[in-house]
């Protein structure tokens, strides 16, 4: 029997070479309310039972000294890695477990509505639908989407929650307000199995506030009113914040939800960004001095334009006008970027894949408006449920991929083999109908 | 997590996510633009300075484990909740587990940079300079 809390991280002391000395151990306890106790013996069944026993550990584990009750839960945990998370998933199921707070699903590594659309082998396929099955039989939404905040599933302003799914928490915190930590695949069911989450983090007030301000007025005032500026802001504080929050001022007020997205997204990616503010725009920065929480910043940085035109040099692994296919829709795209695209594409045909992701609300809504069948016949695909960069879709094992997404270009050279390079979506959009790369220099010199 | 190990050293040279970052597999970090790309963490006592990105590194921790592709041990600079996680899933599901030692960033970043190193039960850990 695994005890219900009691494991212990080892924090172990680095000697100089072939010496010895005995590590340290960490002391917390996690106090557990009687209902928490009751659960974690058995009360709500096995399945809970056994995700009680995890949380319970990976909260003293994380420094927790209780653990707090959660309203909602975001899964990352239904998409296929390997057996071991269907024998995870399958185990949960057999001990009859159920979510006891409304529960979204993230991406899947099938497009149920498409199965053809996914070339894995059929044991990854069978597997794949395995997963995603026991997470539906978990009691899940079957959402399958990673911007279930753009599928109705809205957390308000102080919400605790249970969400993974690295842009989906970035999302939730920063531009909606609630409070979860990243959670990663397995811990975010044991969460919504047991509605509670280790009461550490970003769960609380004093580990929400900005350390580091960034400024900036440097910035043209064209490169900020454009979407594509929002994927390389985010790759940047990704890489330069090293964890702590940030607070991004002069930006304007009326940034778009899917500007925000894009961002969380790309920070989120290429690096461990949980939470980040937007002075004027996000829900606890109105301004500077709030997100600060009063307290001196430890550093302010002054972005410069060489700062962001390097970054956006980085997120292109290749300098070529050869071009294989194009894929947008990380996150999933919304209505309002469909429509855009609708409006950009006009009349003329994609002689290139072009490969839009989304999740299946949008899709009913674009499948109703007739915009859909629109794209379809300019030579749009329409990929539901899942996305290129987790599941073999792209078609070949390599070529050139292009992008407006800053998360897809930090993820596909390593997922997919190809070569990537990065551009606005009216960049994507040329491309696509010239079949060779083209992109508009003018905002980047 | 405690347990034994014994290992090569493997100090990654930059930040990683496990998901996009190492094929579960082979176990090799598979991130082109990774600076230890095609170098690969099984079987290696692996230190980690700092794991950014995807979610679902946890389940390749997972994987790893479940396909004997996993490091010997980690040795992490911070609480990680999201490696850990993947250790102790394979506790519940049975499959063989790694020590998880934590380590202040200072004390990550004095580490040798090869060499073997060893992990005992009571925390204690050694490195010895190759031979």
């Amino acid at each position: 029997m695994h005890p219900a809390v009691g494991v212990q991280l080892d924090r172990g002391v680095p000697q100089e070479a072939g010496s010895v000395e005995k590590g340290r151990y960490s002391a917390t306890t996690v106090r557990l309310t009687r209902e928490e106790t009751d659960i974690a013996n058995g009360s709500a069944g096995a399945a809970a039972q056994t995700a009680m026993r995890v949380v319970a550990e990976m909260a003293r584990l994380m420094g927790a000294q209780e653990l707090v009750t959660i309203t909602s839960a975001h899964i990352d945990g239904c998409l296929y890695h390997g057996d071991g998370g269907v024998e995870f998933a399958e185990r949960l199921v057999d001990l009859e477990g159920k979510v006891c707070v409304p529960t979204t699903l993230n991406v899947g590594a099938l497009d149920l509505l498409t199965p053809q659309r996914v070339r894995s082998a059929p044991h990854e396929k069978n597997m794949a639908r395995r997963q995603m099955s026991a997470y539906v039989e978990l009691g899940c939404r079957p959402t399958w989407t990673c911007a279930p905040y753009q599928a109705g599933h809205r957390p308000g302003l102080g919400e605790q929650v249970a969400w993974g799914e690295s842009n989906a928490v970035a999302f939730a915190n920063s531009v909606l307000g609630a409070r979860t930590n990243r959670y990663g695949d397995f811990f975010d069911i044991c969460c919504a199995l047991t509605g509670r989450a280790p009461l550490v983090g970003l769960h609380l007030d004093e580990n929400r506030r900005a350390r580091i301000v960034v400024e900036t007025a440097a910035l043209s005032h064209r490169l900020l009113q454009t979407d594509v500026f929002y994927p390389v802001l985010g790759t940047w504080l990704g890489t330069a914040c090293e964890g702590e929050i940030a607070v991004i001022d002069g930006l304007p007020s009326d940034l778009s939800e899917d500007r925000l997205k894009a961002f969380g997204a790309a920070a989120s990616s290429s690096g461990a960004v949980g939470l980040f503010h937007i002075a004027g725009v996000t829900p606890e920065a109105p301004d500077v001095a709030a997100a600060l929480g009063g307290i001196a910043p430890l550093q302010t940085i002054r972005l410069t334009p060489e700062m962001i035109r390097s970054t956006r040099d980085h997120l292109s692994t290749v300098q070529t006008h050869e071009l294989d296919a194009v894929a947008v829709g990380s996150p999933h795209f919304s209505l309002d970027e469909f429509r855009h695209l609708v409006e950009l594409s006009s009349d003329k045909r994609f002689v290139v894949p072009f490969y839009v992701c989304t999740g299946r609300s949008v899709w009913e809504e674009l499948e109703s408006s007739g915009a859909a069948a629109a794209l379809i016949n300019r030579g749009v695909e329409i990929v539901v449920d899942t996305c290129v960069v987790v599941t073999p879709i792209l078609p070949a094992s390599d070529g050139v991929l292009m992008t407006n997404s800053g998360k897809f270009a930090h993820y596909t050279p390593a997922n997919t083999g190809y070569e990537v390079v990065y551009g606005s979506i009216e960049d994507c959009v040329a491309s696509a109908q010239a079949g060779r790369i083209v992109r508009d220099e003018s905002l980047w010199s | 997590m405690r347990g034994e190990a014994e290992g090569r050293l493997l100090r990654l040279a930059a930040p990683i996510s496990f998901w996009g970052g190492v094929d579960p597999i082979t176990g090799c970090v598979c991130d082109p633009r990774h600076p230890d790309h095609g170098n690969c963490i099984s079987h290696r006592v692996l230190a980690i300075g700092a794991t950014i990105g995807s979610s679902s590194s946890s389940a390749i921790m997972l994987e790893l484990l479940r396909n004997g592709t996993a490091p010997a041990a980690l040795l992490l600079a911070r609480h990680d909740a999201i490696l850990v996680l993947g250790v102790l899933v394979a506790r519940e599901l049975g499959y063989p587990t790694i020590p998880v030692v934590e380590l202040t960033s200072a004390a990550l970043a004095g580490l040798p940079t090869e060499g073997n190193a060893t992990v005992s039960e009571d925390g204690k850990l050694r490195f010895t300079p190759p031979s």
